[in-house]
């Protein structure tokens, strides 16, 4: 299913790109509508968003796919990453989309940077939480 | 036309995300495990995403947009300093939680309070940017 699920985000995005000339990165898609920057294209982003957020649960609810976040329940944990998450992302203008999948495919050199620097976090951080405070199962 | 095709491209990677493991946090932590039980998903999904991507790049050379002037231009910046801390600061995020901005957003419908938590908290991450990037950037001068 990884395979599957991937092309599908990968035509998303090449849909994205030829049809509306944009790329599809989720944090410059949010981050333009939180902080204003780009306020002239806002309809498109939020149309965007709509679908990022109805498309799965229509999913689910039709072919009732099992869908579980498994997400910590720890509050401060949630909002710590949550607060690194989204300055993060918008410091270094991307995330996995726009950076990963949008730019390593473009051969960018940002994106392919960013890329290696954002798993190499999550690689350190994720080892540390299992090995040193057994915070994750 | 541009709102349907937002439309359609906000769906398809959304029920990408759902089907790929990206809005299963223990799948995302899993493949960051590497030291761990490493689990190889996300490798498939990363690389599923980049063959229709390479080719539309490919497509754009001399060609414009349906519904838009012109493609994306590239960066003119480098490799910086708010690039990499900005990115060193998310993968610490995206390791605690297993969340990065388009899987959580996905989750919103089914993810609970846990994913309702983390977005708000990522919009606020998001809102104070400018004026957090305004004071390194001064401090930093001085």
């Amino acid at each position: 299913m990884g395979l599957v699920g991937g092309l599908m985000i990968g035509l998303a995005a090449s849909l994205y790109l030829l049809g509306n000339g944009r790329i599809m990165g989720a944090s410059g898609i949010i981050g333009g509508l939180v902080d204003k920057s780009e306020w002239s294209s806002a309809t498109d982003r939020i149309v965007f968003l709509i679908g990022l957020i109805l498309a799965p649960s229509i999913y689910i609810f039709i072919f009732e796919f099992e869908a579980d976040t498994k997400a910590t329940t720890n509050v401060i944990i949630l909002i710590l990453a949550g607060l690194l998450v989204g300055f993060g992302t918008r410091l270094a203008n991307g995330c996995t989309s726009g950076h990963g999948v949008c730019g390593i495919s473009r051969l960018s050199i940002r994106g392919i940077a960013s890329t290696v620097f954002y798993i190499f976090a999550g690689v350190v951080t994720v080892a540390l939480l299992r090995n040193l405070w057994g915070a994750i199962q | 036309m541009r709102r349907l095709v937002a439309f359609c491209s906000g769906s398809l990677f959304g029920v990408g995300l759902l089907l790929s493991g990206m809005t299963d946090t223990s799948k995302v932590q899993g493949w960051l495990d590497f030291f761990g039980n490493w689990d190889p998903t996300l490798a498939f999904v990363m690389g599923g995403a980049m063959v229709p991507m390479f080719i539309a790049w490919r497509f754009t050379e001399g060609r414009k947009p349906i519904y838009a002037e012109k493609f994306p231009s590239r960066s003119q910046s480098n490799i910086d300093r708010d690039l990499i801390l900005g990115s060193v600061l998310f993968g610490v995020g995206w390791g605690l939680a297993g969340l990065c901005p388009g899987p959580a957003i996905a989750s919103l419908g089914f993810g609970g309070s846990q994913s309702a938590l983390f977005v708000l908290a990522m919009l606020l991450g998001m809102r104070l940017t400018p004026s957090i990037r305004l004071q390194i950037s001064s401090s930093s001068a001085t």
